[in-house]
Formats: C-alpha cells, structure tokens, sequence
C-alpha cells in the first residue's frame, strides 16, 4: 500500500505550483483545514493527509510499540512527501504535528523551504524550569476520558469500516464523520503526544519558520509559542486573536491572512 | 445579575444552595411559566454559552448538581467546569466537531463541583450557525452519568479482564502446539530434513496438524505427518496421543501399515468421536540413498522429487484412522536416490483457497517442479511462502510440510 493512499491523502489546487502540505494534529483529520486551503489552491498545489488512526486513513499495519513514539508518525509525514515527491515545499502542522513538520524538515531538508506552526508545543509537561501547562496525571486523565468516551466504539464502528469495501455507501457516511478516530490508536496517539519532548529539535531548524499562536488557549498556552519562537532560529511569531486550540476553525480568516503573508515574504526572500 | 446578558430575561428563581423541593406546578399555570419550570426544574442540566465558552445561562439542576448557583455559573467559562483531562479532549476533539459539524452527541466527560468533586456526566451539544464561519450560541444538555460510568467502568474492567484471558489462552495455545511437532529435527548423515509449521489464522487456536521424525536405530527412520480433526485443547489432545502412539508403536514393528492399522484401533478405543489423517514413512539407508515404505492413512500422498524426472504424487491411499474398526492399511515403496526428496504435506496446502480457487495438486507439483532443488530446505520454503502467497498471508487452515531429500 502507498503512503498516499494509506494516508488519505487529497491533492488539489495548481498542478504545477509550489506544494505546501497541511498536517493535522491529534483529535482530528483533513477535514478542519477546509477554511484555510482555499486561499492556497489558486497559488499552491495543496496536499492534505490524514494521520494513522485519524479519519479515513487505513490503519491495517498500526503497531503500537513503533507508534508510541512521535518518529513514526513523522516517518509517515516524510513517506507522503517523499512519494509525492515534493521539493521546496511549506508543511503546516497543528498541534503536535508542529513537531512532526519539524522532524520531516531535519530528515529531509532540501524537500522543505519552511514551516509553519499553529498552535505547537514542544512539551506538554512541566518540568523544573519549563511550563508545558500539564502534570503526569492530567495526561491520565485524558487517556481515561478517551477510553470513557469510546466504550461502546469498536462494537459500533468497527463492523461498519471492516465492510467497507463491499459496502461503499458506509464509506461515504464514514468520510463524510468528523474528526473519526480509531479508539485504541487515539490511546497510544495521544500517550505519545502529550508525553513527548521535541523541545531539541527546536534549535537545528533552519527555514523560516512561522509560529501561530492564540490568545486563550489551554493546550498550548502563549509562553509555550513565545519558547518556540524563541527557540527556533529563523521564527517569528504572530499572536492571533482566538479562543482555543483551533485557529484554523475559530478564526481561520486570520489564520489564512497570516500564513498566506507568511508564505508570501518567504517567497521574495528565496526569489 | 441576570447572566443571559440582555436577551430574553428568565427570571431568576430563589438560589440553589435553598434546595427548593420541587414540586408539581399548580395546574392552570401560562405557558410561559411552564415553560420556565421545564428549564430550570428539568431532569437534565442546560448551559447556553458563547462559542468561546463564555456561560450565558444556566438552569438550576446543574447549578444544583454543581453546588454553584445559576448566577455563580454565568461568570465563569464552561472549560472550567471541566476536569484538566477533560479540557484537553474538548479542545482537541470536541471543539473542533463542534466547530464544523455544528453538533456534538454523547460525550462523556467530568465536570467539577464547587467542592472539587467530579460529576460523571454524558453531554450533547449544538452550536447555533448562521453559516459556518458565523458560530453563534452553544447549547448543551448535560446528564448526570453516575450510575452509568461506574457500570461501564465494570465493564471495562471486564474488557480488559477478556483481553488479559485471550491473551494468556493464546499463550497456553502456542506452548501446547510447540509440543506436537519436535522442537528441532534430528540430524541425518545423508537424508537432509526441513520441516514447517505454519497454523492457521492468527495463530490463537491449536490447530490438529502435526509431524514427527524419529530413531529406530540402525539407519531406520520413522516420519510422519499427519492432520486430526478439529482444532483445539480437545483436538490437541488426541494429536498428541496419536504422536506418541506411532512413535510406541513403532518399536519393533515391521512395516508402516501395520503400524498404521494398529494406530487406528489405539485411536478407536481412545476417542471414538475423533479421527485423523496420516502418512507414515519408514526410510532404511541402501548405498547413497534410502528405501521408503510408505503407508497413507486418509491422507493426500506424498510427492516424490526425482533428480532426473518430474515430480509426482505416489500413488498411495487409505482409509481415514480411527473410524472404521479392522481396514487394511498398504506400503508403497520406493527409492530415494541422490537428488531425489519425499515431500509430506497437510491438505492445509491443497486445500488453500484463495481469488484462483483452491490450490491444489496441480499447482503444488508444478512449484515443486520449478523449484531448483538446492535441498530440503528451499523445498519447504518454496512451498509454504507459495501458499501464503495464494492465499494473500491469510492461511485459513493449518499447513504443515516435511520435506526428505537425499543430498
């Protein structure tokens, strides 16, 4: 099975243009960029994915032991573009695929011209020294709301996406479900993300880097993005008026304006 | 005071921390007044809030439940009454739904109480929209899940009670299966050996295949190869008392088919329900090669590999072992010379099915036939990564192959 089709992945927009490359972070899929890419399809060839375990990627080959840690989601990320063969290309990542955007820009460098970061935290975690905004057992008890909440999932679920194939009119009502997530990957997902540390890889970027950063928001509060931008040699941050974790849905006209300008200086300083 | 913030004003009732007994409204009573009692008095809690969050109004079950009162409630935001683990699905996971899907269902959370306690509750939620980069007002319906979560709590335990017993079933499946085929296979001067089991499907049920090879001594050797019905602890166990049999048996016994016939009586009065199929082999060193006796039981007949022919299926049979009382059971000899292999095999192989329809016989001698013979080894490899290969990795039932050849 390809990368592509493993990941869902959807290509749209200028055939010829410049690639940049949305990567949705944990809880969600494709989906939630569908206010931002628009902006991109007239001046950009626009590819969108999905994460293993994340809305309709094929999760066939999932191993828990290799997905407990961050590396190999970003090896899927990297698979994608690698595939895809896309050079100079910008990769958005939300969440905790800001990290994974960064480690697919320290594996393959010349296959990236910059970054963009919404809402991104290195480490969710306090430590002597470090706010991330999270104890050990806050992480607990978000594994334990996750398992609560997908009790009565795998009976009511898996049934439906295994006769997928033979029944396409559930595919479509399964592509058409938001933010899916298979319950026992969103376990070990989640367990990697919120227990990661990629505060090292900060430094050892080397493109422009645009960190976006709400005002109010709970899973990475501002002096984490101010740590990133700090961190990151060639950042700049921009603070954007928005409540939560989800610019690109509760105030994607900003989100958009400021990558769009992002993108575009970028593009004079390399012409 | 009023926390709706200007639009239509609900009066506000006395305060929560009265506890008001509720009682029945006065029949008679207006509508707008009925209606009020069904918000305040319902036997669910409502939150109004803004899109960010913000309470714009609450009724006075959940303020009840919570330990706040309606007016403490409209000067926080909804976050806050979430537990911190909470808070991060609602911002990863249901926050977003919301956002696009303008609906949320059945979600389970925690919500604080004033006094650090938390209430299990399910909640729905519905975002007002114009269109969907306008959000307007969140409306949630909150219901108190107490009973329910501790009983899915049981239930999970269970679940991971089940997963931990599978596991340790399938454990106990694997051990027991390593005892009926040998651990390794002797080392022969002059007859080259390679075997392989493969069960079937995930490999969580013992399956009924098994083989041996063993010493008689003086350049005699017994191998067998055989498939009992079924699958299973109960299957297993008649697998191993026909292992162990043959090889009881075997002593002093002077050709395979009168082990064969002695075996079936043995597995008559041992399990009268169960039976088997089986190919047994007596290989006695002559010069460079060896003679085989052959005797089939029920079984598919082993291939002869010849250095200088084409591979054929002897054309041996029996009777299936441990149905019928009294049969005769036949040898079919032949010579193994340099070059030359004897191949047992389970129908797990023949009876591979896959998209082109079963395997079969055909198709195993002509993988046989191109194979280049570089041993015993390559034999069994060739066979077994063929039928996985027919049957796409998924192997339905078990394979077992044993391959003799004579270097």
């Amino acid at each position: 099975m390809t990368a592509v089709s493993r990941h869902n992945v959807s290509v749209s927009g200028l055939a010829d243009g410049p690639p940049i490359v949305f990567v949705h972070g944990f809880g969600c899929d494709q989906n939630m960029w569908r206010h931002v890419v628009p902006a991109f399809e007239t001046t950009h060839r626009v590819v969108l994915m999905d994460l293993i375990g994340a809305g309709g990627s094929d999760s066939a080959d999932f191993d828990a032991q290799r997905y407990a840690s961050l590396d190999a989601y970003a090896a899927d990320v990297t698979a994608v573009v690698r595939e895809l063969d896309l050079r100079e290309a910008v990769l958005v990542g939300h969440s905790v695929s800001t990290m994974l955007v960064a480690m697919v820009q320290l594996a393959e460098p010349e296959r990236v011209a910059s970054l963009v970061m919404v809402a991104p935290s290195p480490r969710y975690i306090d430590e002597p020294g470090y706010v991330g905004g999270f104890g050990e057992e806050d992480i607990d008890e978000l594994l334990e709301s996750l398992a609560s909440n997908y009790l009565g999932w795998s009976a009511a679920m898996a049934p439906a996406i295994m006769a997928n194939a033979e029944r396409p009119d559930l595919g479509d009502e399964l592509t058409a479900s938001f933010c899916r997530m298979d319950p026992a990957i969103a376990q070990v997902f989640a367990d990697a993300t919120f227990r990661s540390d990629s505060r090292s890889l900060l430094p050892q970027l080397d493109v422009p880097t645009l960190v976006l950063q709400c005002t109010d928001d709970v899973i990475a509060p501002i002096a984490v993005g101010e740590f990133v931008a700090d961190q990151v040699p060639r950042a700049s941050l921009v603070l954007l008026d928005a409540t939560g974790h989800c610019p690109h849905l509760s105030a994607p006209e900003a989100t958009t304006e400021a990558i769009v300008k992002f993108v575009r200086s970028s593009d004079r300083a390399s012409a | 005071m009023n926390p709706d913030g200007g639009s239509a004003p609900i009066p506000v009732q006395s305060p929560v921390q009265s506890q008001v007994p509720l009682t029945t409204p006065p029949s008679g009573r207006p509508a707008a007044d009925e209606a009020d009692y069904l918000y305040h008095r319902a036997p669910c809690g409502y939150l109004t809030t803004t899109p960010d969050g913000r309470i714009l109004r609450s009724n006075e079950t959940l303020a009840r439940w919570l330990g706040w009162s309606t007016d403490e409630l409209g000067a926080i935001n909804f976050r806050q009454l979430l537990t911190v683990g909470g808070r991060m699905f609602h911002e990863t996971h249901v926050a977003p739904i919301l956002r696009m899907h303008g609906e949320a269902r059945a979600i389970a959370m925690d919500l604080r109480r004033r006094d650090g306690s938390k209430l299990p509750v399910l909640l729905n939620a519905t975002m007002d929209r114009h269109d969907e980069s306008a959000p307007g007002d969140v409306r949630i319906a909150i219901f108190d899940a107490t009973e329910r979560r501790s009983y899915e709590r049981e239930l999970l335990r269970a679940k991971e009670r089940a997963e931990a017993s599978e596991e340790r079933a399938n454990a106990l499946a694997r051990t027991l299966q390593q005892t009926l085929i040998p651990p390794s296979l002797p080392l022969i001067d002059g007859l080259d050996l390679a075997a392989a089991y493969r069960p079937a499907g995930d490999g969580s049920e013992v399956g009924g295949d098994f083989y041996d090879v063993f010493d008689l001594g003086h350049d005699e050797w017994i191998a067998v190869l055989g498939d009992v019905c079924g699958k299973g602890a109960e299957a297993a166990v008649v697998t191993a008392f026909v292992r162990y049999t043959v090889r009881a048996l075997a002593v002093g016994m002077s050709r395979p088919s009168i082990l064969m016939a002695e075996l079936n009586e043995r597995l008559i009065h041992h399990d009268g329900d169960r039976f088997c199929t089986v190919v047994i082999a007596r290989l006695r060193r002559r010069g460079r090669g060896w003679d085989a006796e052959v005797s089939v039981g029920g079984h598919p007949a082993p291939l002869l590999l010849s250095g200088d022919d084409r591979a054929r299926q002897l054309d041996a049979f029996g009777p299936v072992v441990g149905v019928i009382d009294a049969v005769d059971y036949h040898d079919h000899v032949v010579h193994l010379g340099p070059g030359d292999a004897l191949v047992l095999y389970t129908d797990g192989v023949t009876e591979a099915s896959g998209p082109e329809g079963f395997f079969g016989e055909r198709r195993l001698l002509e993988v046989v036939d191109a194979d280049v013979r570089t041993g015993a080894d390559a034999v069994v490899d060739t066979v077994l990564s063929e039928v996985l290969a027919f049957q796409h990795g998924h192997a339905r039932d078990d394979i077992a192959v044993l391959a003799l050849a004579v270097p």
